[in-house]
């Protein structure tokens, strides 16, 4: 994103959150909204911009929403217009309402699978397709789901108010949904058309947000950390070829040492903070993967017992394999090959980065027909075109 | 629910066919797609441009034409009926499909259920 449009944004989800915040209607603001960038596109080119644009929108859509109200002439009009009473805009000094909004998008009784793609549309401003598209979800049922999660903010009264006793779990909700975000942009490791690029960028800047927002969350800083490291090995993932290039064969000249510098300096503060969780953990992980690229000696013992505490805080499924994996290192690739063996085939049948880890660990350990077969099966479950050419080659490696 | 996997391809693409890593990628997510459960039947198609026959009925008359129904730049290069959860399960599979990383098109369609009538659906609001 260019900082236009990201200034864009910016102003986009405090005016939404503003508007939001006060009328519990994400969806009634969207529309207020719109319509006054509309009516902005109309008159600034002929009346000019205005000295502070922020303010004259914001007046304008409380305007709309006013209107609307009115125009529904429901029983809850008062309350409707008494709530949309606020004088923010008078003045050239806006609170930032941005978190409760981030809350909202992240509150249990919203359906998980949606506060990404929530927080991504209010708080960024996205369009439901391009979220759709990164996502991976068809773009008609994206639309349907935003619609009835604000349905429900609205219907179901969820309140914008978060009691400091929620913060801790509702704020991991928050930093999930961003990574989820990341991870849409992370997998997407071809990601040059500019329309189905993934949304590394956008999750980055919505850390950058939550750290700001909410200081005291040690979590925040880890995941900031944690993608840093990860954009900073973005561009080395990938050949002259466009072929896959594991963290393992990575030149870290390619790396961006700026990104790198910045995650550490997080990374270091928060340890200060004395506060450690699953995300601190993933980024301490990536950092000592790079550190070992850099220096050429791996601490296998180190990377194995942060694995093992990640396992403990966050069994996910790409945890266990990576921890697995890192197991290899210390206790062998048979102990290791245990460990997969012991994940349910219910959750590991059509996951890729399983069977490339297997046929990994089974190759080591010269079972090279059960190798062949493990490749094959993560051939047939690649999505990525340059991952699925490493595996063709690694199979080939094998011979027949 | 069932859905079809409409897998199309450009000229070129049809015209890749031989390369073998092409063809490993796609032996490997045939086996894929079938031993996950996923996909109960389907095919590749031989090229539409030189095996195709098209047949329509005129007034009673059978026309039949050499060549494919629509001349388009992408054309039908095969299909996979699978029964996945949801919609999302079968976006990822035909994510997955090696046709897409050669400029290869998948078009996901809902199959009809028995029995069901065939007119379409009142519009989800």
């Amino acid at each position: 994103m260019d900082p236009a449009e990201l200034a864009a944004r910016a102003s986009y989800g405090r005016l939404l959150s503003i508007l939001a915040v006060r009328t519990r209607d994400v969806a009634g603001a969207e529309d207020a909204l719109a319509e006054a960038f509309l009516a902005a596109v109309a008159q600034w080119p002929v009346e000019g911009v205005p000295r502070s644009p922020e303010a004259w929108l914001l007046t304008a859509a409380r305007r709309k929403l006013v209107d609307a109200a009115r125009r529904r002439r429901t029983r809850d009009e008062k309350r409707a217009l008494l709530e949309v009473d606020f004088d923010e805009a008078d003045g050239n000094v806006f609170g930032d309402e941005r978190l409760r909004l981030l809350f909202v998008c992240a509150h249990p009784a919203i359906e998980a699978a949606v506060r990404t793609p929530l927080m991504l549309q209010t708080v960024l401003g996205l369009d439901a397709a391009r979220i759709a598209s990164a996502l991976r979800v068809a773009p008609k049922t994206m639309g349907q789901r935003l619609w009835r999660a604000k349905t429900k903010i609205r219907d179901a009264g969820i309140s914008f108010d978060v009691a400091v006793e929620d913060l801790p779990g509702r704020s991991f909700a928050v930093l999930e949904a961003i990574y989820a975000a990341y991870g849409s942009g992370w997998e997407d490791v071809a990601g040059q058309a500019a329309a189905s690029r993934g949304l590394t960028e956008e999750a980055i800047w919505l850390a950058r947000l939550t750290v700001r927002l909410l200081p005291d969350e040690p979590e925040a800083r880890g995941l900031l950390a944690l993608m840093l490291y990860a954009e900073a090995r973005a561009t080395a993932r990938r050949g002259e070829t466009g072929e896959y290039v594991p963290l393992t064969e990575q030149d870290p000249s390619r790396w961006d040492p700026r990104r790198i510098a910045e995650a550490e300096a997080i990374l270091q503060e928060t340890a200060r903070m004395g506060r450690v969780g699953p995300l601190q953990i993933e980024a301490a992980i990536q950092s000592a993967h790079i550190d070992a690229r850099r220096t050429g000696a791996r601490d296998d013992r180190a990377l194995s017992l942060l694995y093992e505490a990640l396992v403990r805080m966050a069994p996910t499924l790409g945890v266990r394999i990576a921890h697995a994996v890192a197991l290899s290192n210390t206790e062998g690739a048979a102990h290791a090959i245990e460990r997969l063996d012991a994940i349910e085939s219910s959750a590991s049948e059509d996951y890729q980065p399983y069977w490339s880890a297997r046929a990994h660990l089974l190759e080591r350990l010269g079972r090279l027909g059960d190798a062949r077969d493990a490749y094959e099966r993560a051939i047939g479950l690649a999505e990525d075109d340059g991952v699925r050419r490493w595996l063709l080659a690694k199979k080939r490696a094998l011979g027949t | 629910m069932r859905y079809a996997l409409l897998v199309y391809e450009t000229e070129a693409g049809i015209a890749g066919r031989g390369d073998p890593e092409y063809q490993a990628a796609y032996r490997a997510y045939i086996k894929a797609i079938y031993e996950s459960g996923t996909a109960y039947a389907g095919s590749g198609l031989r090229d539409a441009a030189t095996t195709a026959t098209t047949l329509r009925l005129v007034g009673g008359q059978r026309h039949i034409q050499d060549g494919p129904f629509a001349d388009t730049k992408e054309q039908l290069a095969g299909f996979f009926l699978i029964d996945v959860p949801d919609l999302d399960k079968a976006l990822e599979w035909a994510a997955r499909c090696p046709s897409t990383a050669r400029g290869g098109i998948v078009e996901v369609r809902p199959a009809l259920e028995q029995n069901e009538p065939c007119q379409p659906a009142e519009p989800e609001t």
